[in-house]
């Protein structure tokens, strides 16, 4: 089983509301120092068998269609990765 | 403006003749309170399903508000792929009058029959008030029985109303007068430049995000020249375009 990651984030110009608000929770939780935080998406697309070139393309062409929407977000990542629990890693 | 007595008239005249589609998506809220709407302004409504893949023949289409698909990727973001949705992007290229109100509006950006998209509200609440709004452009197939200039008002209700689109679309949208409609005395949810709604070029298919069908009939509107609850300058679009309909 292959699994596709897609990272989706705000424009940096786009006002991010929901970033915003977690900002603004930090400091009342006494996490202080971040001068702004900007919330994303993370979608992990599985396939049987392994990821190929021809998965990656339909997953490219999948996350500049619906996983995201050109005119406020920017597809940031979309890569192969084995486990998708040490995908950061 | 119509008069409720001057509908009450037509009522059963030509215009029942306009058959008008209110498209129902999982997740939609507004769409009997549109019938309702097209009905009080003398017309047919005509029920759409999301799955319906054609238009069954209807002359006019409302998208109605709501949570379409519970809003779920981002509002309107899946409705787009519709099996409706197909024959209705055709219809309206091809000059079909096509009104978004609220999710519907949001739907109409994701299909990119309107430019532009809408983001959460910038104080991040959910809103509901009664909205006034400046008519900007009365020739559009939805507008033509108001004034250019005229106050309107009609509820807001949204979470994700923020109209954005970047300094050229707006530039465009203004010069050329496609911002239809205008937020007057507070912008409720930071839109660009105050916009409320917007056409696409042939003036056609028009979007906002307040609602005119909640203010159609005496006694369920927002507070009007006559007293509470009288309000309903929502009519005028219902009858713009059986009048669009029937020229």
């Amino acid at each position: 089983m292959g699994t596709v990651v897609v990272d989706v984030m705000p424009k940096p110009e786009i006002l991010d509301p929901q970033g915003k608000a977690v900002a603004s929770a930090l400091p009342r939780l006494g996490f202080g120092g971040f001068t702004g935080v900007r919330q994303g998406r993370r979608f992990e697309l599985t396939v049987e068998g392994e990821v190929t070139e021809a998965v990656l393309e339909q997953v490219r062409q999948a996350a500049v269609t619906l996983l995201s929407n050109p005119v406020i977000e920017d597809v940031v990542r979309v890569e192969a990765v084995a486990d998708p629990s040490v995908a950061d890693a | 403006m119509t008069s409720p007595a001057a509908v009450q008239d037509r009522a059963g005249s030509a215009v029942a003749g306009a058959r008008i589609g209110v498209v129902t998506f999982p997740g939609t809220l507004d769409d009997r309170d549109a019938a309702r709407a097209v009905r009080l302004a003398g017309g047919t409504a005509v029920p759409l399903w999301h799955a319906d893949a054609d238009l069954h023949g209807v002359d006019a289409v409302v998208l109605p508000g709501g949570f379409s698909y519970g809003d779920y990727l981002r509002a309107g973001a899946i409705s787009r792929f519709a099996p409706v949705m197909e024959p209705l992007v055709d219809a309206a290229n091809g000059g079909m009058p096509v009104l978004g109100i609220c999710n519907g509006f949001q739907i109409l950006a994701e299909s990119h029959l309107l430019p532009g998209a809408m983001i959460k509200n910038d104080h991040r609440s959910f809103i509901c008030r009664e909205q006034v709004l400046s008519v900007e452009n009365a020739d559009t197939a939805w507008t033509r029985d108001y004034s250019r200039g005229e106050k309107i008002t009609i509820p807001l209700k949204n979470q994700d109303g923020q109209f954005v689109a970047d300094e050229h679309t707006l530039d465009e949208l203004e010069g050329e007068g496609r911002v239809v409609f205008r937020y007057v005395g507070w912008n409720p949810n930071g839109s660009r430049r105050d916009i409320a709604g917007i056409c696409n070029a042939a003036g056609n298919v028009v979007g906002l995000m307040p609602h005119p069908e909640h203010a159609v009939e005496v006694g369920f509107g927002p507070d009007g020249a006559r007293g509470p609850r009288t309000g309903t300058d929502g009519l005028g679009f219902f009858t713009s375009v059986i009048g669009s309909l029937l020229r």
